[in-house]
């Protein structure tokens, strides 16, 4: 047996399974123990090691090979698959909402295993194929009947056109590996990377499918979109910086990084500050998110690494959370315009927390889960600049803003109106635990650190 | 659609062995036939694209700066990716076209084909370099997937017009 096979092949084989079933109720269920099932089978399953399983001993070998070209996951990577299993377990978790396609939950167990494929096959650079693969079975659940396309339609364009430019970077990178010391050809590759970066992390100014789908799509699954998207696609970046040294150990790559995290932190929280729309803001916010992301990267040490790894979980915490509420109340309003939300919170407290808290911490407020990385990531970058930590927070102040707007928009309402919960129970129980861990995991952030320890195994230089 | 084809599939097996370069012509007559089946199952008029310029006459201009340029950076491109003029013609041929038609139509069936068209291109250049079984696998299944999903924007956007 082999580790392509137990984490791709039969996860993907039965979303396949999953998706020509009827729709039913315990779909859900099926899905979710499906991804808990081949998450618990990362960690306890160690890839390359003889076991033993009753009388029979078993050896679960790294690779695949499928029409002449390797998957490979070895155990550095078991980590990273659980990880990702985990939270994906987590969105199909979340109690049914009335808009949520039945197929939503196979389509999620197909998109997660699609990318970590492409997190695995060799030549690496064949990934941006799986990313195209994914974004191609994820777009029928953003078209929602009624509402514009556009953002859909322009998330398709993007990415579509991001392949071409990473598989040929890819092939031009061959070129680079026969005669390092041709700076005209590193040139042209870097410039073909950025492009192809640039389209698919939607770094400002191709940016605009963000807000686009945030305000005219499914909230529960553009949440699902632009948690998985940008995870996988920063963390093929990263395998991208590991694998090549002269890319490495390239300054002007991590002031590159640098100052485009910060641009997207402060677009994106400055925009925030401005919007009237809950949808649009989450996209902002969204944005920023990417931006520390590309920050963190852009420190260029194991430190910045290990920052990466560590906002993930806070990352799909947040984003769960605050797109489950966003949900829940688009359900019971016009639109999420600040005009149509008016009052809100007195109806559904308990989503109108989740989505405050979340956004909290998202613009990093002491004691919550993401306030101990923003505050270590404006440590470093003071470090290299006082002015780089000045537009990173002016950046979340917009975020701030953003956040007191939306709160004053959900409670506002005339005075008659009384304060009753018509969140379900499930719905209640769902949002308060993950408002609570938003809590706990800001107050002990240190509960992250058994995942930190696996770092330096996912990357080959760069995280040592 | 099923003539680009044609043609990428000639240009295609000058650098391809002929199974491979076949592989990628039936999947593309498939991609079209997806997309013919869908246009003409639908009823519907597409709603005019006031907004963006028409007319034969503008449209004629548009192909003939596109094939303008394509003479213009073919040579150029043949020479940075070692590849036959030619494929470099073809290649950016399809691809400017792609763009440009993008670029006048905001309708998600057109933006497919847009979208497409796009592909044929990068796949005719691309074929020159580069000859694996898994990425000739890949991007058939994106073609197909691309007239899947222009297909069900027709559906949908028919639906609509019922209701």
């Amino acid at each position: 047996m082999n580790a392509p096979t137990i984490w791709i092949i039969i996860p993907l084989g039965l979303a396949f399974i999953l998706f020509l079933l009827p729709s039913r109720d315990w779909v859900k269920y099926v899905a979710f123990s499906i991804m808990v099932l081949f998450a618990t089978m990362a960690i306890a399953l160690p890839v390359e090691t003889t076991f033993q399983m009753g009388e029979t001993m078993i050896k679960i070998t790294p690779s695949l090979t499928i029409l002449g070209r390797r998957f490979n996951i070895d155990s550095g990577d078991q980590i990273l698959l659980a990880l990702l299993y985990f939270s994906t377990a987590l969105w199909l978790l979340a109690p049914k909402l009335a808009q949520t396609s039945q197929r939503f939950y196979s389509i999620a167990i197909g998109v997660t295993v699609i990318l970590l494929a492409s997190l695995s096959v060799e030549p690496f650079l064949y990934a941006a194929l799986f990313i195209e693969t994914g974004v191609l079975l994820i777009i029928p659940l953003l078209v929602k009947r009624g509402q514009s396309w556009s953002g859909a339609i322009r998330f398709l364009i993007f990415m579509s056109l991001a392949m071409p430019l990473i598989l040929f970077s890819g092939w031009l990178l061959s070129g680079i590996e026969a005669n390092p010391g041709d700076i005209t050809l590193v040139r042209q590759v870097v410039i073909l990377l950025a492009i192809g970066f640039a389209f698919l992390l939607a770094i400002f100014p191709l940016h605009s499918w963000i807000p686009k789908l945030t305000e005219s799509s499914s909230l529960w699954v553009v949440g699902f979109v632009l948690w998985i998207f940008p995870t996988a696609i920063q963390l093929f970046g990263i395998g991208f910086i590991d694998r090549y040294s002269w890319l490495r150990d390239s300054p002007s790559l991590q002031q590159t990084l640098l100052t485009t995290g910060i641009m997207m932190i402060l677009f994106g929280g400055v925009m925030a500050g401005f919007q009237r729309h809950l949808g649009r803001i989450f996209g902002f916010a969204v944005m920023v998110e990417t931006g520390f992301s590309l920050l963190s990267i852009g420190l260029g040490s194991s430190t910045g690494i290990e920052l990466f790894i560590s906002m993930l979980l806070p990352r799909v915490i947040s984003l769960c959370i605050w797109a489950y509420a966003l949900e829940i109340l688009s359900c019971s309003s016009v639109s999420l315009r600040f005009r149509d939300i008016k009052g809100l919170a007195r109806q559904h407290p308990f989503a109108a927390s989740g989505l405050v808290l979340s956004h909290l911490s998202m613009a990093g407020l002491p004691l919550l889960v993401g306030f101990p990385l923003r505050q270590y990531l404006l440590e470093a970058t003071a470090a290299i600049s006082s002015s780089y930590s000045l537009l990173i927070m002016i950046g979340l102040v917009g975020l701030f803003i953003s956040v007191l707007r939306s709160l004053a928009s959900l409670v506002m309402a005339p005075e008659k109106i009384i304060w009753t919960a018509q969140e379900n129970i499930p719905q209640r129980i769902f949002l308060s635990i993950g408002s609570l861990s938003l809590i706990i995991l800001g107050i002990f952030p240190q509960w992250a650190k058994p995942l930190l320890a696996q770092v330096p195994f996912l990357f080959d230089h760069i995280g040592r | 659609m099923a003539v680009l084809y044609l043609s990428a599939f000639w240009l295609i097996q000058a650098n391809w062995p002929l199974t491979m370069a076949a592989a990628k012509l039936v999947t593309g007559w498939m991609a079209c036939t997806i997309l013919a089946i869908a246009r003409y199952g639908s009823h519907t008029t597409p709603p005019s694209e006031t907004a963006w310029p028409q007319g034969h006459l503008f449209r004629i201009f548009i192909i003939g700066i596109n094939a303008m340029v394509t003479i213009i950076f073919s040579t150029r491109i043949s020479v940075w990716l070692a590849i036959s003029i030619p494929v470099a013609l073809g290649g950016l041929y399809a691809i400017g076209l792609g763009v440009l038609y993008m670029g006048i139509t905001a309708r998600a069936f057109r933006v497919i084909i847009a979208l497409l068209t796009i592909l044929i291109g990068f796949e005719i250049i691309y074929s020159a370099v580069e000859r694996s079984i898994l990425v000739t696998a890949m991007l058939s299944v994106i073609n197909l997937g691309l007239a899947l999903i222009g297909g069900y924007f027709l559906t949908i956007e028919e639906s609509e017009v019922a209701l």
